[in-house]
This record gives structure tokens, C-alpha cells and sequence, in this order.
């Protein structure tokens, strides 16, 4: 039984997909593109309750309705600055998914080549993959089996790597790169075992190698995701983004579905561009990232000269009332303090004085991909005065006053300066070159690398010392 | 120290080399002050702001230069002041060392120290002491005030009731300090400027203050402004002529013209001739801040204002600073006080002179009963003048061309491996696989493709937004689930359910989220 319908509908779903990825390239028509990706996978659940999911589907309805639901109360009530958890949350449950379709797939086939070769019933009994199944021949099969067996190792390792991601960055574990005694042996031990299996699963099909090569995996995603350090949760948000398509995508091979197939791809390569993206604004490989923390200096770092210079609110108030342009470049510490409406406030009061005031986004800021914008989004910060890191960089000669707000490497002048630092050539916001430069800062402690910023050290910088909404609250009344 | 300055000897020198706001900086430095009675009286400086400012009273200079162990003035002391130089004394002042010969031999013979205020180099660090370019300031901007009160018109255009009044047309020759304070000056008033130096590295300059630079159509490799301490050289000949051939070609249309060209230790270059003047307007005026070395039009008087046969005046005053003498007094006694800093590391009132200070050094002319001028090169460089741009000058369109080229050819070699590679690997994956596994593989190898190219144009700043989206859509597994849901044992359901429910939760709180941040963007 074919299913014509179902198949036009994937298509249109695919395009469908296709448009509300494209449409993201632009805040106006990424509000219609979120329609479109919307009405995709409506479509495309319809067509398959209709067509070869009809078996039961009222089952599936409940579970739809009750899992929306919970969607619906966990999209309305997460605050922005807990994205970064709730997306790490959301790949876990993909992760998952894949792994159980998997192990499904798998007991079809068992179920079909007992009733094949075994009863010898007809085919009519079976479901409509099982029906797929028992048209293919040996080979194909085992190809079936390869394909089901990458599906859930990469799922497998999306799962327990989400939740660790989510655990790191909802603070339920220490974010600091911790690994196992072994290190990467033990990696590269459960990667060995996983092949193993591979190759036993594919000559014998048994369930024990697959059982096996789930723990392993589930081994690698926890060890490996434990090993890599807070600021490095970009790149692993959206490498795991990446592995959830790429599971799907393979879970579509191992079912002969292609929707699932292109969706995954799409998935897939997004995540993957996503991570490059996010590699390149640190200056650092994507193995360095995975293999966690960062190398050893690689020679003698430059002395830092100089000394810290305090300022008062008083300080900040007098020169931001002075100033012509302002531009203010915020990090993880705005969102640890939630200091984003106080942000939005004091970026309106200045602009209502007519003050040029901007806002400068390092590709990493924070702990999401474009977790910056998300937030001042959500504060009512218009997004055309939020800029990217290359938009602005020229123009910081020009301005009068930067505030840096809970950054640190991101504005480190290291990074151009001492070729020894160890992120030396990492592209930072060159806000030093400001007339005046504020550093909001809790104390007097080393970012995420552990290395010191002679940005704080320079003539030009005034440090603004506490908690960033507590030193915006003071701040604010003597803005005028 | 005591710290004396006398009143000026110089015939309408109006000028003072200490006001009271100075005396009470310096006073900080641990020294003494002492003033001529009525020295400040030309500049607008009582000798009771004086000693409310702690100074004291000298009743003639004869009991100043006893008193002072520091004489500060403005003019090149005569020949009475020398008689009155001690040994031990030091003296600051401006000095004209070069043309200064025999003061400098009595000063050394007897064995005071000399600091010559024109010598300070002409380095970042010593510009608060220049006291040349506050000078040059000064004249600049009052060469442009004393055009505007010979010339019989506005400045600024307007357009008024009574008719239209059109714009000024300023040149300024020669674009050193006082060329910029006039560019200043006459940009601010109103006038269209236009300001011409030989070196072509001061053009941005120019153009920051407003006026236009005067490009000459002359290709030759100008002197680094840099090996000469900041100064202009002297130009070859062909240069020269292409110069004024400018300069007659703008005469007539000119009706200021400001010219400020000076060589160190030479006569003032002509630049403004004869028949240029001839060719300007009745009515325009030349101030001609040259004219103590001769000046740049040859016509001018040194000390005078004439007015030539074609009504043009030319003004050849060499006293600009002393006509403002309030405004020049307080720059150049501030200028004496950044000295007196630099002479007093220590702030305890005792002078250390540090010959081996470059600033120092170089405006010390008589030291320990030795002439110590021509001064050595300073170490640093003098003022960075535009260090030299030869090799980055604008590729010719054969090497852009060729860039571009190459830079194609890459880009092609790059895209022709990749694609080499690829259909390679399809190749040897298609020889193993069975045909059904290449048709979604084929619809795998593309959707990645437009992944790969869609993703790229997706903002920076929707990269939260975008990951909420492909989260909800990678949920696509709901299909996989479904469509096993209703077959097989009770395990595979209770699986497969599991596996609804959980891409259920994705599916609506990634789209759900998704819409809520999308709207949050807004714009201003």
C-alpha cells in the first residue's frame, strides 16, 4: 500500500522547513518563517496520523496533547536567561526519542523475519514498516541495521550530553571541566567497545551488541560533555543541536523516510555551521573545545603593567552624562545578574538625551548562541542598535564611553597583544581603543580562561566593582 | 628657588612670562615668586593680583635679577639684562640661539644657565612646553582677526533682505600651527578656506578643521616632515613652479591670503609674487605672518600695514601674540610653569638639570660655562609625520585585476576538490550500496547542501532562535514513532508512545518559545 498523499505532504513539509530556516536571516520575516516551520510539522504529523500511523491513533493523540501540554508550560514560564538550559533540556528529550525509535526499529525487524522466514504468515499482518522491511533483501538489511545502530549511538549521546549541558548550565553541576581518572582513554575505550558491537550487531542482529553499545554511548556523552568547561556551552549547545539531526537524520534512513531524512540533515548541518561559527569567534579548533579546557600557555605571557583603578557610580554617572556615544558590550555576568532590564532602562534614559548609545555582541557572549540578543530582546532593547562584533569593531576610536558588563575574554587586548596568551588570536571587541572604559565586574578574579585582562589594567578603564544590578541601580537616579 | 620675572625691555612687547595662576602652580613646586612691579600691567595683570597671589613685589628690575635665582621672561634678554646675568642664574626665555652668538658667549663666560624656549623639541611628550606652538597659535588665529578688520566684507555668506552677500574665500599658505589656527578661525567665521602646505601628509589634517587642501598636480617624493624635526624642507625648483602656477591660478578669485611659510634658519620662501597680487581683487587682504625672515610676498613690510597701488593691504605685523598679549601671557607662563615642572622632578623647590632629559637637553643653550647649542638629535623622533606610505599605495588596476584573479582561481581549485572528494565518496559508496539506500541517500547529500547554504544567511542574532527551531523540528522522530506505534508487542507501543510524548513536549515548546523571543525583537 502506497501512500501518495503522505508523500506530497512530506514534500510540502520539507519545503516548509526549508522557508522557516531561510527566514531567519532577518527579525521581520523570521516572525513568519516561525509559522511556516509551525504548519511543516503540523502537516506533517497529520499526514502520518492519517496515513501509515494510523494504527492507534488515538494513543497518539493522547500523548501528543499531553506532551504539548507540558511544551506549551515550559515555553511560557522559562525565563530568557534560562534558554540556554531549557534548549540543552529539549535536545536531551530528542536525543532520547531517537534512541527508543531506534531500539523500535530494531524489534520490527527481529518481528518481521520471525514472521517471514519463522510462521511464514503473510505480510498482510504486518505494519507498513514491517512491510518496508520484509521487501529488502540480506544486504540492504544489514545496511537497515548500520543506519538504526548509528541513530542510536549519536541519540544515545545527545541524551546524557544534554543533560549534563543542562545540569552544567542550570548550575546542578559544577560547570568547571571535570573529567573521570583515564580522561579521554576512557572515551576512546567506550568508542572502541561501541565499534566492537557494530560489527558483532552487524553479522549476528542480536540485541545484547546494541544493548551494550547504548551504555557506551550514553558513557561517551556524559564523560565527554562533563570534560568541557562553562564557556565553552555555546559550542556544545550547538554541537548537541547538530547530533540531534544527525540522529534523526539517520533514524530517517534506518525507517526509509525522507522527511525525516532532510529534516535532519537541515538539523544537522545548522548545528554543525552553528559550532563553527561559534569556534571561530573563540579562535580555537572544534577538537581543542571537545577535548575540553584550554592548552598551556605557550611561552613566557606578558607581564601585565599597571594597576586596577576603581571608580564609584558618581564616576560612571558624570562621564556617561558627558559623553557623546556610548557603547556597551554585555557577557554572562549581565545574565547571571539579571541585569538586562536595568541595561534596557539605562540605555533609554541616555538615548533620551540624545546620546549615540549601541550595543556591541561578541559571537559567544553568554552561554547560547545569540544569548545576548535574546535578552536585551526580551528588555525591550530595539534590536537595530544591538550590533555584531565586526559591525562596531572600527568605530570604538569614536566612541566616548564603553561599559563592558559581566565580559572578560571577549574584551581581553591579550588576544591581539601577546602572542603567548593563550588566546592569542582569538577576535575580541577592541573597546580599550574608547576615550573611557567602565568594566562592570563582581571582583577582581580572571574570566573563564584563568587568564589575567590587561584590560583592566589600562589608563583608560575605571573599574566598577559589584554585582551588575545592583551597581545599575545605584547608577540609574543620577542619570538626568 | 626664587623664581623672578622682570618686566619686558622689548619696545611693545606687551607680553609677561608670569601671570598669577601660574606663580600659584609654581609656588606648588616648592619655589618662590618675584615680580617687577607693573610687569603684568600691559597684559591685564595688576600687582595686586599678584600678591594675592603670593608673589612678591621686586621695586626695579636691577633687585629682580639680584633677587632670582630663575629669571623667566619672554623676549631675548639685551644687552643691559646680560650685564645683569650671575653665575649660578638661570635664565628662560626665548632665545634665538642661531643668531644669538654673543649672548650666548657672555651667558657661558659667566656661568649662568640659558634655557632657550624656542629649542624645546618637537616631541609628544615636551608639546606642553612648546611654547612656539602656543605662540603660533596665537598669531594664526589673530592674522585671520586682523584680515577680517581690513576686509571691508563678511566673512560667511548670507542671504539677507538687502541682497546676497557671498562667502569669503580664505587661503591659508603653509599649514604648520599657526596655519591650522587660521584654517580654524577663518572655517569657523564663515569663509570658504583653502589651505596649501608641501607636506602632503598634513592634508587629513586640513580637511579635519574644515577647509580644503590644495592639491598640486606634481608627482614627487616629498621630505619626511619627520627627519626635520617637524618643519617643512626646502622644495626642489620644478615643485616651486608648479606651486605658484596654483597660486596664480587662485589669486584672483582669493580675497584673503594668509601665508605662514617658514624655513628654520632661512629667509621666508616667496610664495605670494608680485603679479599674484597684482591679479587680486581691490579690497583683499595678505597677512603675511613671514615677514620678521623677509616674508612670502615680497611687497610686505616688516612692522607695517601698506596698501599697494591695486587696493590690496598687506599686513606684515610681527607682534600677532603681543597684540593679544592677556591670552599670550597666560599660554606662555603656562608654558614656563611645564618646564619648571620637569626642571623640579621632585617638587621640593631645588632644580636638577637633567642634561640627559631629551626636552631638557635640547632647549639648554649655555650649561656650566660651556655652549651647549646645536643640542644633539633628540632620541625620539621628532612629530611622526605620516611614516611614509610606499607600500601600500593604491594597487594599479592590472594588480587588483590580477588579485582578483588569483584570488578566483583559488576559490575555483577549492570548490573543484571539494567537489572531486564528494562525488568520489558518493561514487564509492554508490558501488557498494543497493540502489534503495542511494535514493535517500542522494535526498540526505542534498538536504545537507541547502542546510549548509540556508544556515549561512541566517542572522547573528537570531542564533537562539534558530536553535529553538530546529529543536522543535528535529522532533521530526515524532514521524518514526507513529508510524510504529501501532504495530508490534506491547514494548514497541510502550516505546514508541514514550517517544511521542517526548517529541510532543519538543515540538511545542520549541515552536512555542521560538515565537515568543521572535517577538520580543523589536525595532526602534
Amino acid at each position: 500500500m502506497e501512500y501518495g498523499f503522505t508523500t506530497a505532504a512530506y514534500v510540502v513539509s520539507a519545503v516548509l522547513f526549508i522557508l522557516s530556516l531561510g527566514g531567519l536571516s532577518g527579525q521581520e520575516s523570521a516572525k513568519r518563517a516561525v509559522w511556516y516551520g509551525i504548519t511543516g510539522m503540523a502537516l506533517a504529523v497529520a499526514a502520518t496520523l492519517i496515513g501509515p500511523g494510523s494504527g492507534l491513533w488515538f494513543l497518539s493523540m493522547i500523548m501528543i496533547a499531553c506532551g504539548g501540554y507540558i511544551g506549551y508550560q515550559l515555553a511560557t514560564k522559562v525565563q530568557m536567561t534560562q534558554m540556554p538550559e531549557l534548549v540543552a533540556a529539549m535536545h536531551s528529550l530528542v536525543g532520547l526519542a531517537a534512541v527508543f525509535v531506534g531500539f523500535i526499529a530494531h524489534f520490527e525487524i527481529d518481528n518481521v523475519l520471525v514472521v517471514l522466514y519463522v510462521k511464514g504468515e503473510e505480510l498482510e499482518s504486518l505494519g507498513t514498516f514491517g512491510q518496508l522491511i520484509a521487501k529488502k533483501t540480506a544486504v540492504e538489511i544489514s545496511i537497515l541495521r548500520v543506519e538504526l545502530f548509528l541513530g542510536i549511538f549519536i541519540g544515545a549521546i545527545t541524551f546524557t550530553g544534554s543533560i549534563i549541558a543542562y545540569s552544567k548550565l542550570a548550575g546542578k553541576v559544577d560547570s568547571a571541566a571535570t573529567k573521570l581518572p583515564g580522561g579521554h582513554m576512557l572515551n576512546a575505550a567506550a568508542a572502541a567497545v561501541s565499534l566492537i558491537t557494530l560489527i558483532w550487531y552487524f553479522n549476528t542482529g542480536g540485541f545484547f551488541p546494541l544493548f551494550l553499545m547504548t551504555l557506551a554511548a550514553l558513557f561517551i556523552g556524559y564523560h565527554l560533555i562533563m570534560g568541557i568547561g562553562g564557556a565553552d556551552m555555546p559550542v556544545v549547545v550547538s554541537m548537541l543541536n547538530s547530533y540531534s539531526g544527525w540522529a534523526a537524520a539517520a533514524i530517517g534512513f534506518s525507517l526509509g523516510n525522507d522527511l525525516m531524512i532532510v529534516v535532519g540533515a537541515l538539523v544537522g548541518s545548522s548545528g554543525a555551521i552553528l559550532s563553527y561559527i561559534m569556534c571561530k569567534a573563540m579562535n580555537r579548533s572544534f577538537v581543542s573545545v571537545i577535548l575540553g579546557g584550554f592548552g598551556g600557555p605557550a611561552g613566557e605571557q606578558m607581564a601585565v603593567e599597571g594597576e586596577q583603578v576603581a571608580i564609584e557610580a558618581e564616576g560612571v554617572a558624570t562621564a556617561l552624562n558627558e559623553a557623546e556615544s556610548v557603547v556597551i558590550i554585555p557577557g554572562y555576568g549581565m545574565a547571571v545578574a539579571q541585569a538586562q532590564s536595568g541595561v534596557a532602562e539605562l540605555v533609554r534614559k541616555l538615548r533620551a538625551q540624545g546620546k549615540y548609545v549601541r550595543f556591541a555582541i561578541h559571537p559567544v557572549a553568554g552561554r547560547l548562541p545569540g544569548h545576548m540578543n535574546v535578552l536585551l530582546a526580551e528588555a525591550k532593547v530595539p534590536y537595530d542598535i544591538v550590533m555584531e562584533m565586526d559591525e562596531i569593531n572600527d568605530d570604538f576610536p569614536e566612541t566616548d564611553v564603553a561599559i563592558v558588563i559581566g565580559s572578560n575574554d571577549i574584551v581581553n587586548p591579550a588576544a591581539q597583544d601577546d602572542p603567548n596568551s593563550p588566546i592569542a588570536g582569538m577576535p575580541v571587541l577592541e573597546c580599550w581603543k574608547a576615550k573611557q572604559v567602565f568594566v562592570s565586574k563582581r571582583g577582581q578574579g580572571t574570566g573563564y580562561s584563568g587568564i589575567e585582562n590587561p584590560l583592566f589594567f589600562k589608563e583608560n578603564t575605571r573599574m566598577f566593582y559589584g554585582d551588575a544590578k545592583a551597581s545599575l541601580d545605584k547608577l540609574l537616579p543620577m542619570i538626568d | 628657588m626664587k623664581i623672578g620675572t622682570p618686566k619686558e625691555m622689548f619696545e611693545g612687547e606687551r607680553r609677561v612670562a608670569m601671570t598669577p595662576e601660574s606663580a600659584a602652580q609654581m609656588q606648588k613646586l616648592g619655589h618662590d615668586c618675584l615680580i617687577e612691579t607693573g610687569a603684568g600691567a600691559e597684559a591685564g595683570f595688576s600687582d595686586a593680583d599678584y600678591t594675592a597671589a603670593g608673589v612678591e613685589i621686586a621695586k626695579t628690575a636691577a633687585a629682580l635679577w639680584k633677587a632670582a635665582d630663575v629669571v623667566a621672561k619672554v623676549r631675548a634678554p639685551d644687552e643691559t639684562e646680560v650685564k645683569r646675568l650671575r653665575d649660578g642664574q638661570t635664565l628662560i626665555s626665548f632665545i634665538n640661539p642661531a643668531a644669538n652668538d654673543k649672548l650666548l658667549k657672555s651667558a657661558a663666560k659667566k656661568g649662568s644657565t640659558v634655557v632657550a624656549m624656542d629649542m624645546v623639541p618637537r616631541i609628544s611628550r615636551a608639546q606642553k612646553m612648546d611654547a612656539l606652538s602656543s605662540m603660533a597659535n596665537i598669531a594664526g588665529y589673530r592674522a585671520v582677526i586682523e584680515a577680517g578688520n581690513n576686509f571691508g566684507r563678511f566673512f560667511t555668506g548670507q542671504i539677507t533682505a538687502a541682497g546676497k552677500v557671498p562667502p569669503a574665500k580664505v587661503l591659508v599658505v603653509g599649514a604648520g600651527v599657526a596655519g591650522l589656527a587660521a584654517v580654524g578661525t577663518s572655517t569657523s567665521l564663515g569663509a570658504i578656506t583653502y589651505a596649501f602646505d608641501v607636506r602632503p601628509e598634513v592634508a587629513e589634517q586640513i580637511e579635519s578643521m574644515g577647509a580644503e587642501f590644495v592639491f598640486l598636480d606634481f608627482e614627487e617624493e616629498q621630505a619626511d616632515g619627520a627627519a626635520t624635526g617637524g618643519y617643512a624642507a626646502v622644495s626642489s625648483p620644478e615643485f616651486r613652479e608648479a606651486q605658484l602656477a596654483k597660486f596664480r591660478e587662485l589669486a584672483p578669485e582669493i580675497d584673503i591670503v594668509i601665508t605662514t611659510a617658514l624655513i628654520p634658519n632661512r629667509d621666508a620662501p616667496e610664495l605670494w609674487t608680485e603679479d599674484m597680487v597684482g591679479a587680486m581683487k581691490q579690497g583683499s587682504i595678505i597677512v603675511d605672518l613671514a615677514a620678521e625672515k623677509g616674508g612670502n610676498c615680497k611687497l610686505t613690510v616688516m612692522d607695517e600695514k601698506i596698501v599697494t597701488e591695486n587696493g590690496v593691504t598687506i599686513i606684515g605685523y610681527t607682534d600677532f601674540p603681543s597684540r593679544m598679549a592677556a591670552q599670550a601671557s597666560t599660554l606662555y607662563s603656562t608654558n614656563i610653569r611645564h618646564m619648571m615642572t620637569d626642571l623640579t622632578p621632585e617638587k621640593d623647590g631645588v632644580i636638577d638639570h637633567n642634561m640627559e632629559d631629551d626636552v631638557i637637553r635640547g632647549a639648554t643653550v649655555t650649561h656650566a660655562k660651556a655652549i651647549t647649542f646645536p643640542p644633539p638629535p633628540p632620541k625620539i623622533a621628532a612629530i611622526a609625520a605620516a611614516p611614509k606610505k610606499e607600500a601600500v599605495p593604491e594597487p594599479t588596476a592590472e594588480e587588483k585585476r590580477a588579485a582578483e584573479v588569483a584570488a578566483f582561481k583559488a576559490q575555483t581549485r577549492n570548490q573543484v576538490t571539494l567537489l572531486a572528494v564528494g562525488g568520489a565518496v558518493l561514487l564509492a559508496v554508490g558501488l557498494v550500496a543497493p540502489a534503495s539506500f542511494m535514493q535517500h541517500f542522494i535526498v540526505f547529500v542534498l538536504a545537507v547542501f541547502i542546510g549548509f547554504q540556508v544556515i549561512w544567511g541566517v542572522a547573528h542574532s537570531l542564533h537562539t532562535p534558530l536553535m529553538a527551531v530546529t529543536n522543535a523540528i528535529s522532533s521530526i522522530i515524532i514521524l518514526g514513532a507513529l508510524m510504529q506505534i501501532g504495530s508490534g508487542s506491547f514494548l514497541v507501543i510502550l516505546l514508541a508512545a514514550l517517544g511521542v510524548f517526548m517529541t510532543g513536549i519538543n515540538i511545542f515548546g520549541g515552536f512555542l518559545v521560538t515565537r515568543r523571543m521572535l517577538a520580543m525583537f523589536q525595532k526602534s
